[in-house]
């Protein structure tokens, strides 16, 4: 065996073996037809590496644009009525008066918060940023399928981004019926639920063209060898994710025109007869079904925190392997889990509406199979945790990210449980347990995995890597207070706090025990913010400054590390295309003077498989 | 680099890209219609009749309401633009560039012929006060017959761009022009099947 290795040096027949990884900046002799220029190059691109880093600065900033909403909810929720010092007056006398958040306001920014964290921030950056960015590299793909489709879809993206903001400066602001858009209350909203819906239309559209050209891309432009089970976890993770965005979200597309219909055309698929608005019966046909929103919604919204969640757990299984220095455990079952759960998504939404009153034979389906959904997510989490037994793990930055993501995860899934049960549902339903436990999926979950990702493959975007010291920093930090912002959330909620209430449920005795609380989660919900700073700084110093690393900083065995350099070549990715030879993870395999066998390497034995 | 598969098939799934991408992108829209479809049946069996009253009088059945006479016509206009538009694409298959423009231009003019005989029933509806805000049996009819109508136009504009300025592509890549018509022609079947399904459970169940 090792003088195989040795033998393969004196070919040097791989494009990228040790000595040229070095020197990733050099090009590799025929280049490029003639450069396009700026506009071609950095805005109108259908390059997918440029539109994936559009993709993600433009989610990371509305990721920011959210989280500075809720700070401002957070004060409120602290100190209820108090005027906001400093920047309280700068929102106008309609929504803070004297730096007194109106409840109106406090709605815009709950609504908005929600909705542009969801379909603003994070799928954007775990799909359109890294999927864009990743996937076509480790499929050995030159490019997306359909590169002017990818060029539309983020620019689609961006419309919808634009009409949402642009929603806060209509007449009496931004929709206030909270991310979900539940009818009645959103069919007689202001216009600002016009703009949330018209905005929605547009995500959609982005979201359905992103998931035909993942799918295709990953169908049909898998490099030589790359078969379905040597793919990436991170690929297949990718690969269901578009199934649920491309046959989940068309039904909400349906709800929203009609919801559109309701407040353009005054249909009232959603306005039952005889409903009384501030005292008068409302002046409508009737006949129409709030339910009907709520389950074409749901039928969405239920795989969509699919969405969110499946990218992370693809970026942390890559991470995982990588620093383990060991192949993922159980590659199979983790790839049957995921399909399976795709596939399972589609049928549990409806214990979101547990209360609705919609029978007990429904309702038991809806557990059953809620139930049955939590053993793939289960398998998943415990491969991954297993995957770390006997492994001689690097702590490097992205490892730290995707080591907290483990059991945050854990504790957001495993909070899920009694909600997925009706005789528990019933009593936390709505309650500020709900908010804790979708947020422990989302933000030490996804949010730490996606930052896992970013630190992980920066190096491949940049040729530079990230500093370690302010990344510890970083992830000490959000770690410790996330966890101060959302535990809490599981007490108070279990005590019977309401979510959504504008005064933080000062009004309700049954919250007196709990409310301090409020306080302490604001608190840490600011220092959240400090400790985004060295990230910040740590992003744009390492653009200019970061360490000059080669083209396998991690010492990887997937293809955008081993066959590509980085940053990969601009119209191809690769200087010539790889062809696959075996698995996606062969680390530590005994027998080379190597720990990790890159995917491409031409075998030197025969028996290598 | 170019990307492979744009114009011949991957041998191992059989299909080239573009045809791939229009059978996702049919799914999705399935999906979209049955949304809308489902909304139709949970909204029909919440209500006590169907249609119901309007202005006062009361319809046991959508037919006293609706005019099946032309919506029987559209579906046959629908079924004639889905033959020619085969026609135009076997046309390039046989490689006759100049029948291939005479069918799809039948296939255009066809979805107008549909088109303007749904303006003139929309049009004798709002004659008679028939709104969507009227009823849900209305609203229903309005908004998916109505987004089906977009669904067409969308494919006039994709077929008159094949027709005309896109047609050039027939002189340099053929075979991946008649690779476009297909996948045009796929997506045209599936707005004449659409109107299939809706025609009798709008106006006929
Ligand atoms: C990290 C800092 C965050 C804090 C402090 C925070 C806090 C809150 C608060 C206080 C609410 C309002 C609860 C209520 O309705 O009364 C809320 C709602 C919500 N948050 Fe967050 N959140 C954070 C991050 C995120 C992230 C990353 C997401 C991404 C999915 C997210 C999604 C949502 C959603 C969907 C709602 C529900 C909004 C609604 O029901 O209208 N949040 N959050
Ligand atoms: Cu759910």
């Amino acid at each position: 065996m090792a003088n195989g290795a040795k033998d393969k040096n004196t070919h040097a027949a791989p494009e990228l073996d040790e000595a040229q990884a070095a020197h990733p900046t050099h090009d590799p002799g025929h280049g490029p037809p003639p450069e396009p220029g700026f506009w071609r190059k950095y805005v109108f691109s259908t390059d997918h590496k440029v539109i994936g880093i559009q993709y993600g600065i433009t989610a990371l900033l509305f990721l920011l644009i959210g989280f500075c909403l809720v700070m401002l909810m957070r004060w409120q929720l602290a100190y209820p009525g108090e005027a906001l010092p400093l920047i309280g007056k700068l929102f106008g006398e309609a929504n803070m008066p004297d730096g007194v958040m109106q409840p109106e306001f406090y709605n815009q920014l709950g609504a908005m918060h929600g909705t542009i964290m969801v379909f603003l921030g994070i799928v954007p950056l775990a799909v359109g940023a890294f999927g864009n960015y990743v996937v076509p590299l480790q499929i050995g793909a030159p490019d997306m399928a359909f590169p002017k489709l990818n060029m539309a879809s983020y620019w689609v993206y961006f419309l919808g981004g634009v009409v949402m903001l642009a929603s806060f400066f209509v007449p009496a602001g931004a929709a206030k019926a909270g991310w979900t858009s539940y009818p009645p209350l959103a069919d007689i909203e202001t216009m600002g639920q016009t703009m949330w819906l018209i905005g929605m239309l547009f995500l959609i559209t982005s979201s359905l063209l992103g998931a035909v050209n993942f799918l295709t891309t990953i169908i049909q432009l898998r490099a030589p060898g790359m078969t379905f089970m040597r793919m990436p976890f991170f690929v297949w993770a990718q690969f269901v994710t578009a199934f649920l965005l491309l046959l989940a979200f068309p039904p909400l597309e349906a709800a929203a025109i009609f919801q559109l219909m309701d407040r353009l055309a005054g249909t009232s698929f959603f306005l039952p007869s005889g409903l009384v608005v501030s005292g008068e019966v409302l002046d409508v046909a009737g006949g129409g079904s709030p339910l009907l929103w709520q389950h074409l919604f749901w039928f969405l919204a239920h795989p969509e925190v699919y969405v969110l969640i499946l990218p992370a757990m693809g970026i942390v299984a890559e991470i995982i392997a990588n620093n383990t220095r060991k192949p993922l455990w159980g590659y199979k079952a983790l790839v049957y889990s995921v399909i399976f759960l795709g596939f399972m998504s589609f049928i549990v939404w409806a214990h979101h509406m547990f209360i609705t009153g919609m029978g007990t034979t429904i309702s038991a389906f809806f557990q059953v199979t809620t139930m049955i959904i939590s053993i793939p997510s289960v398998v998943i989490l415990s491969a991954l945790f297993i995957s770390l037994w006997g492994g001689s793990i690097r702590f490097t930055t992205p490892m730290l990210f995707a080591l907290g993501f483990l059991p945050m995860f854990g504790i957001g899934g495993l909070t899920g449980l009694p909600l997925g049960l009706a005789p528990t549902d019933i009593h936390l339903h709505d309650t500020y347990y709900v908010i804790g436990h979708f947020h422990y999926v989302v933000a030490p979950g996804t949010i730490i995995a996606l930052f896992a990702g970013i630190y992980y493959w920066f190096p491949k975007i940049t040729g530079r890597k990230m500093n370690d010291r302010l990344g510890k920093i970083h992830f000490w930090g959000t770690i410790l207070f996330m966890n101060g912002i959302f535990f809490p959330m599981f007490i108070q909620g279990m005590a019977g706090v309401s979510r959504r209430l504008y005064d933080g449920g000062q009004v309700y005795q049954i919250a007196e025990p709990v409310i301090h609380y409020n306080e302490f989660m604001s608190i840490c919900a600011w220092l959240l913010a400090l400790a985004q700073i060295p990230f910040i700084i740590n992003f744009f110093m390492s653009l200019k400054k970061g360490e000059k690393v080669e083209a396998n900083v991690w010492k990887a065995t997937t293809l955008e590390w081993s066959a590509a350099p980085s940053p990969p070549v601009a119209h191809g990715n690769f200087p010539k295309l790889p062809t696959v030879h075996r698995g996606p993870y062969e680390y530590s395999v005994p027998g080379h003077d190597r720990d990790y066998l890159p995917q491409d390497e031409a075998p030197t034995v025969a028996v290598e498989r | 680099m170019d990307i492979p598969y744009t114009v011949t098939a991957r041998p191992d799934t059989g299909v080239f890209n573009a045809k791939l991408g229009v059978w996702l992108f049919l799914a999705s829209e399935v999906m979209l219609f049955g949304g809308l479809f489902a909304g139709y049946v949970f909204l029909r069996i919440g209500a006590p009749a169907w249609p119901g009253a309007l202005h006062g009088e009361t319809y046991a059945h959508a037919s006293e309401v609706l005019n099946v006479p032309l919506a029987t016509l559209n579906t046959f206009v629908l079924i004639a633009s889905s033959v020619t538009m085969v026609m135009a694409w076997a046309s390039l298959m046989m490689k006759n560039f100049a029948r291939y423009r005479l069918y799809m231009g039948g296939t255009i003019a066809l979805a107008f012929v549909f088109l303007i005989v749904k303006v003139f029933e929309y049009g004798s509806k709002f004659e008679h006060g028939l709104f969507p805000s009227e009823s849900n049996f209305l609203a229903i009819y309005f908004t998916l017959t109505g987004l089906h109508a977009l669904h067409v136009i969308g494919g006039i504009i994709v077929n008159t761009y094949f027709w005309g300025p896109g047609a050039k592509m027939w002189r340099t890549d053929p075979k991946r022009f008649t690779n476009r018509i297909e996948v045009a022609g796929l997506y045209w079947h599936f707005v004449d099947l659409v109107w299939i399904f809706l025609f009798p459970t709008i106006y006929l169940l």
